[in-house]
């Protein structure tokens, strides 16, 4: 598998980078001075309340299921796409039978009214 | 060569997986679960799987990973963990964990000790081509089935998450 | 080995090097041509039409304080522009830039990693991408920055599916994971005169690319994860000096990704019908490069001019032309492109 190391190798040199900047960065910075501006950003008035006590939407949620859910699928049509002039017609058939069952899903979600935001 | 970079990740997987399991905050947790899966889809790799190892990243971090962070942020569950210690369910948990585990050391040893291993797979067996062949032949009705699993997926998910916006109308966007 | 090793240092430093001159190159375009569309001056006073200005801008990233606030997460404060940056670097190592040259009686390809996987890898890479934007607003303990990154992560995960569609499609023709071949495949003519690209073909799979690699980089119209007027900067909010940079630079590299990616999908890659490549390795490497760069360069001004013409969407608007529109859109063109490869007309 050594045709894949020059990606590890590609990772190393980017992370030398980045830490090379930020280095550089440290050696010539402005000491800063007061402790105010160490407060959370908040248009400069004092901050009201702790930013992790705030809750989302459910929607959030819901879109990262139904991504995790279609991600899924895809991972099926990647050796289907690759190989499609080797599974022929059959294989067509295949993939149109299981995005027919996707498809029927997608018009539940969309019925239901979980694609709308709002 | 190899067995350094072997050595690093294995390294790297053990210890991001104990981070995973020891850590307080769980959005720690997650990333180290990051750490843990990317250095398996680097063994994975070695091993000549690589198919495996893309599709490896590509679901488990790029979107599983993902949904686990945003169930963390919406529940707010770094701060609920630092209140209640567990009691009975963490536990109960530990054990079950335990008898997993002891499950799993167990039926390796015995099969190394009597010496018969399942057929191991060679990176012929698991490259694009031949992987995609056995899919869409010998394996075409489970993946049919797979097709309605996700369905029900889709379904359970839009059903639960509507349930949840019925009984409490969203406060915040 | 060692030589090997020697090669692709000498590619990745290669991309390190384009990369690196893109981003300020980028910035003093970006802030030219809005002035040119907003019939303002711009940056004029730094060197001659303010081409220095870039420099300028770099240095006092430098000089600048770099604060990190007292309630911020400190280890993932700092692991977020890291993040921005890696994916988006690292994609580059499977992008081809040229045909197999011959060196010393050594055959080298034009690409960093070739392996098989190939664009499924790069898609592998970028999606990491999203743990940039997630980790920057959890960790800072802001609300801009929370809510920015929040948006930001779920509209990148959105648009993903859709970009993927497109990607999968162009590949059902070529049948192979492998960008170089994609290039291969689409070189040579149509009818004498037109270009085999797969963008005539597969226009639709084109456009639905196009729009979700918007979305993906958080440009605009798609630029609500840092929507001034009610987020400040969104998920980088609280980042200052250096690490402002970086993700400032994650951002103009995953443009130039995804351009590059646009570039090789569906308008030839390195290739240019009627460009006969040269047998000396270096010029060979030179024709590539320029080919390809050339092209990167175009959607890089495409991506300026849209930014500078258009409105940002609202959240419920993007959110319905990503799984409403967008998504439906892929999986017919997938349907299509794979009934026109069935008759053979691909």
């Amino acid at each position: 598998m050594e045709s894949y190391l020059p990606i590890l190798v590609f990772v190393v040199v980017a992370i030398l980078f980045v830490a090379a900047a930020l280095i550089a960065a440290r050696l010539f910075r402005r000491i800063g001075s007061g402790s105010l501006d160490r407060q959370p950003y908040e248009c400069g008035n004092e901050p009201e309340s702790f930013a992790h006590d705030h809750q989302f939407s459910i929607r959030y949620y819901l879109i990262a299921v139904l991504f995790v859910v279609f991600d899924v699928e895809t991972i099926f049509l990647f050796p289907w796409a690759v190989m499609f002039d080797r599974l022929a017609l059959f294989g067509f058939i295949e993939m149109m039978v299981f995005l027919a069952i996707l498809v029927v899903g997608y018009i539940y979600v969309w019925n239901r009214g979980a694609l709308n935001w709002a | 060569m190899e067995i350094g970079v072997f050595l690093l990740f294995a390294l790297l997987a053990v210890t991001s997986a104990l981070v995973v399991v020891v850590h307080r905050n769980p959005v720690y947790s997650v990333m180290s679960l990051v750490v843990t899966l990317v250095s398996t889809a680097v063994l994975f790799v070695m091993l000549g799987a690589p198919f495996l190892a893309a599709l490896q990243v590509l679901v488990y971090t790029g979107a599983i990973l993902v949904l686990f962070l945003f169930v963390i942020m919406l529940l707010n569950i770094e701060r609920e963990t630092q209140r209640t210690n567990g009691g009975w369910f963490k536990k109960l948990a530990a054990l079950i964990s335990a008898a997993i585990f002891v499950a799993i050391v167990g039926s390796i040893s015995l099969q190394a000790y009597t010496g018969r291993f399942l057929e191991a797979l060679t990176p012929e067996s698991v490259a694009i081509e031949p992987l995609a062949r056995e899919l869409f032949s010998t394996y075409l009705l489970p993946f049919e089935i797979i097709g309605l699993l996700l369905l029900a997926a889709v379904v359970g998910a839009t059903v639960l998450a509507r349930k949840q916006d019925a009984v409490s109308p969203e406060k915040e966007r | 080995m060692t030589q090997e090793l020697i090669t692709t240092l000498v590619k990745i430093t290669l991309w390190l090097v384009v990369l690196l001159t893109t981003v300020p190159v980028m910035v003093w375009v970006e802030r030219r041509a809005s002035a040119f569309i907003q019939d303002r001056r711009g940056p004029n006073r730094v060197g001659p039409l303010g081409l220095v200005q870039p420099l300028a801008d770099a240095l006092k990233f430098i000089f600048k304080e770099d604060i990190t606030p007292t309630a911020a997460d400190r280890p993932l404060y700092l692991l977020a522009p890291l993040l921005a940056v890696l994916p988006a670097l690292t994609t580059f190592a499977l992008i081809p830039f040229g045909p197999d040259v011959v060196i010393d009686g050594r055959t080298v390809p034009l690409i960093v990693a070739d392996v098989e996987t190939g664009v499924l890898l790069l898609l592998a890479l970028a999606s990491l991408g999203v743990y940039s934007l997630v980790m920057a607003g959890y960790s800072s303990n802001n609300k801009y920055s929370l809510f920015g990154g929040i948006r930001a992560s779920s509209q990148m995960i959105s648009y993903e599916l859709a970009l993927t569609l497109a990607v999968l499609a162009a590949l059902i023709p070529v049948g192979s994971f492998r960008l170089d071949e994609v290039v291969l495949y689409q070189q040579g003519t149509w009818l004498g005169f037109l270009p085999r690209w797969n963008v005539f073909p597969q226009f639709i799979g084109f456009m639905v690319f196009l729009i979700a690699a918007f979305a993906e980089t958080n440009r605009v119209p798609f630029d609500l994860p840092e929507a001034d007027s009610e987020l400040v900067a969104g998920y980088h909010t609280e980042y200052s000096s250096m690490k402002f940079a970086l993700f400032f630079m994650g951002e103009y590299m995953s443009m130039a990704t995804l351009s590059a990616l646009a570039a090789t999908l569906y308008f030839g890659g390195w290739h240019l019908p009627g460009v006969r490549f040269s047998d000396t390795w270096y010029w060979a490497l030179a024709q590539g490069f320029g080919i390809l760069l050339m092209k990167v360069a175009l959607f890089l001004l495409f991506f300026v001019w849209v930014r500078w013409s258009f409105p940002r969407f609202r959240f419920d608007q993007l959110m319905r032309l990503g799984w409403k529109v967008l998504l439906p859109v892929g999986i017919f063109n997938l349907v299509l492109v794979a009934a026109m490869t069935l008759a053979g007309w691909l």
